[in-house]
């Protein structure tokens, strides 16, 4: 297939077609991340007359200078690390219990309970009756609540069961029986120690979907202390001129354009730093990402 | 007396799935016994019971309401539009990668094109908006020095322009992702079908388009049927983030109507009722479109 065997006319155009077209679609992926890049550290004024373009120009970390003075934006960094700990240690912990239980076939009743889970992938109350809820039990402005929701996805549990499945064979838990062993000792000493690549893929899922959400904490706290990264991101990002009163500029010589273009090259490194800790994980987690999706398709 | 002993023996299962059930019972089963509010007049010192009812009041008034066909257009035209333009991307991405020899040529486009699934609605959102600011913006500042354009771009407050770059970016963010279950799907094809195919003469495009694409149509299918299911399903985020004052007219989409009216108007029945009236179509779309796939003789999801 590879050298050595001749290929045809017809091959010849097909493989550079191909690699063509390949390649056309990697500039217009890579461009505008490499794009980022290189504006947040160029000068801004050639930034904002459009003088970057393929080479930074200009080194300069007047950006990057404002970001870390910005408090609002760390505040949302601490609070964004906590919830994605807090809200990872838990939904891993619950996916990893239920999908083992679903996973033995002489559990009673298990059709029945796995119904129960599998029906809210298809029919849920929305977003106002569970606003209502949350309301109901106080859980507005409480950072438990973009903890605990969501922390059940049914798609993982079924990956997870599957993973348990394929793997670990039920007369394992036979032997475990006879040595003693109770089920919740099983699980715990047996099967979590065999289960080391799918807890990576639950963590790596779970951790990502985390630090990248919005939607709870846009609808469940309001106390700006609370706020995470992403909330804090949106604020910064959506307007033009908010960044700078918030930043407290207070460089009165400069001109009205050097600060807008400062304000504009900003955003640029605010896009670096908050995506710093996915851009450090991305290597390791696209694998055990593209696992999960390769688990979850064999019995989707 | 047997199953008793069994459900003893097995004792700890049950607890083990009990925190998860807990979970699903109190935030998936109580909101949706709580669409009962959908049908009446709903107060929340009254409580669920102690309501007014009031039947399909509120389906029919929003039915009737001017909105509700901006509504439905907006949200169906986004998802035909991503469909259509998003759905074979992915296929081809994936056809392209399976038929490339090089594996560390394979790699570097992989790597690169499955990053922007890990960037974050709102950073994608923001991204738009400072390579298109109206002044300072990349795009601006290219158009007009090739004298494209005069003055400032004023594409993201453009109510057409809307829907291009919502389908596109998504089309940006998730090709690389979405064609991972294909690669997935064409790893399981039978490698001597290839051989055969080859000794038979037959080109790598004859051999990509008579023997990978029909391998992969299940999965293409399944996929198909599940994206049909969630039609008038598009998600509040990425929506929500890209509204201005400015464009509204087509940006504004069921989810993000329900968020307004809801909760920053406090309508909880009528919002319930938009909600419960969208998640109603969705499910019937998903059945109908499962059933239609077995009838063409395709595995359905179910």
């Amino acid at each position: 297939m590879k050298n050595g065997v001749r290929r045809s006319k017809a091959d010849v155009v097909y493989d550079t077609v191909n690699i063509a077209f390949l390649t056309l679609l990697l500039m217009i992926v890579l461009y505008p991340l490499y794009f980022v890049v290189i504006a947040s550290f160029s000068d801004p004024s050639a930034v904002g007359t459009g003088k970057v373009i393929l080479f930074p120009k200009g080194f300069n970390l007047n950006g990057y200078d404002l970001i870390f003075k910005y408090k609002q934006l760390w505040i949302g960094y601490r609070n964004t690390v906590l919830y994605t700990i807090g809200g990872t240690a838990l939904s891993v912990s619950l996916t990893l219990m239920t999908a083992y239980a679903f996973s033995r076939k002489d559990m009673v009743g298990r059709g029945f309970i796995v119904m129960l889970f599998i029906i809210p992938m298809f029919i849920h109350g929305g977003l106002i009756p569970t606003y209502l809820l949350v309301r109901k039990l106080h859980m507005i402005d409480n950072p438990l609540t973009v903890i605990i929701l969501g922390c059940v996805s049914m798609w993982n549990i079924i990956i997870t069961r599957t993973f348990f499945q394929s793997t670990i064979p039920q007369e394992l838990f036979e032997a475990a029986k006879i040595d003693g062993c109770g089920n919740i000792g099983y699980f715990f000493k047996v099967v979590l120690p065999l289960s080391k690549a799918i807890i990576a893929v639950l963590v790596v899922f779970s951790a990502v979907g985390q630090w990248n959400s919005f939607f709870n904490a846009l609808i469940y706290l309001n106390d700006r202390n609370l706020i995470p990264l992403q909330l804090v991101l949106r604020e910064i990002l959506s307007s033009q001129t908010q960044m700078m009163q918030q930043l407290e500029l207070g460089i009165g010589d400069q001109d009205m354009a050097q600060k807008t273009f400062l304000a504009e090259s900003v955003k640029y490194g605010i896009i670096i730093v908050s995506s710093l800790p996915i851009l450090c994980i991305y290597p390791f987690a696209q694998k055990y990402f593209v696992k999960g999706v390769m688990i979850g398709s064999l019995k989707g | 007396m047997i199953t008793i002993n069994r459900v003893k023996q097995n004792i700890g299962l049950y607890f083990l799935v009990l925190p998860a059930l807990i979970y699903v019972i109190m935030f998936d089963y109580v909101p949706l016994y709580g669409v009962l509010i959908a049908f009446e007049n709903f107060k929340p010192i009254k409580g669920i019971w102690g309501s007014d009812w009031v039947g399909l009041y509120h389906f029919a008034r929003f039915v009737h309401l001017d909105v509700f066909w901006v509504l439905i257009k907006n949200t169906l035209s986004l998802s035909l539009y991503s469909l259509i333009a998003g759905f074979p991307i992915p296929i081809i991405l994936a056809l392209a990668l399976n038929s490339v020899t090089s594996k560390k040529f394979k790699k570097v486009v992989q790597t690169v094109t499955y990053a922007p699934h890990f960037i974050s609605t709102v950073i994608l959102v923001g991204m738009l908006n400072v390579f298109l600011s109206p002044r300072l913006g990349v795009v601006s500042q290219l158009l007009n020095s090739i004298g494209l354009t005069k003055g400032p771009l004023m594409t993201l407050t453009n109510p057409d322009a809307f829907s291009h770059l919502y389908v596109w970016s998504g089309i940006w963010q998730g090709m690389g992702w979405g064609s991972i279950i294909y690669l997935a799907a064409l790893s399981g094809v039978d490698p001597s079908l290839h051989e055969a195919a080859k000794v038979d003469g037959a080109t790598k495009f004859q051999q990509a388009w008579y023997i990978d694409l029909p391998s992969i149509m299940p999965t293409i299918v399944t996929l198909l049927i599940l994206s049909c299911g969630n039609i008038l399903g598009v998600g509040f985020e990425k929506a929500f983030l890209m509204q201005n004052s400015l464009n509204l007219s087509t940006s504004e989409v069921i989810s993000t109507y329900v968020y307004k009216s809801g909760l920053l108007q406090s309508q909880f029945s009528f919002s319930a009722a938009v909600g419960l009236f969208n998640s109603v179509i969705n499910l019937v779309l998903l059945l109908t479109v499962n059933k239609l796939a077995k009838k063409l003789g395709q595995n359905g999801i179910f």
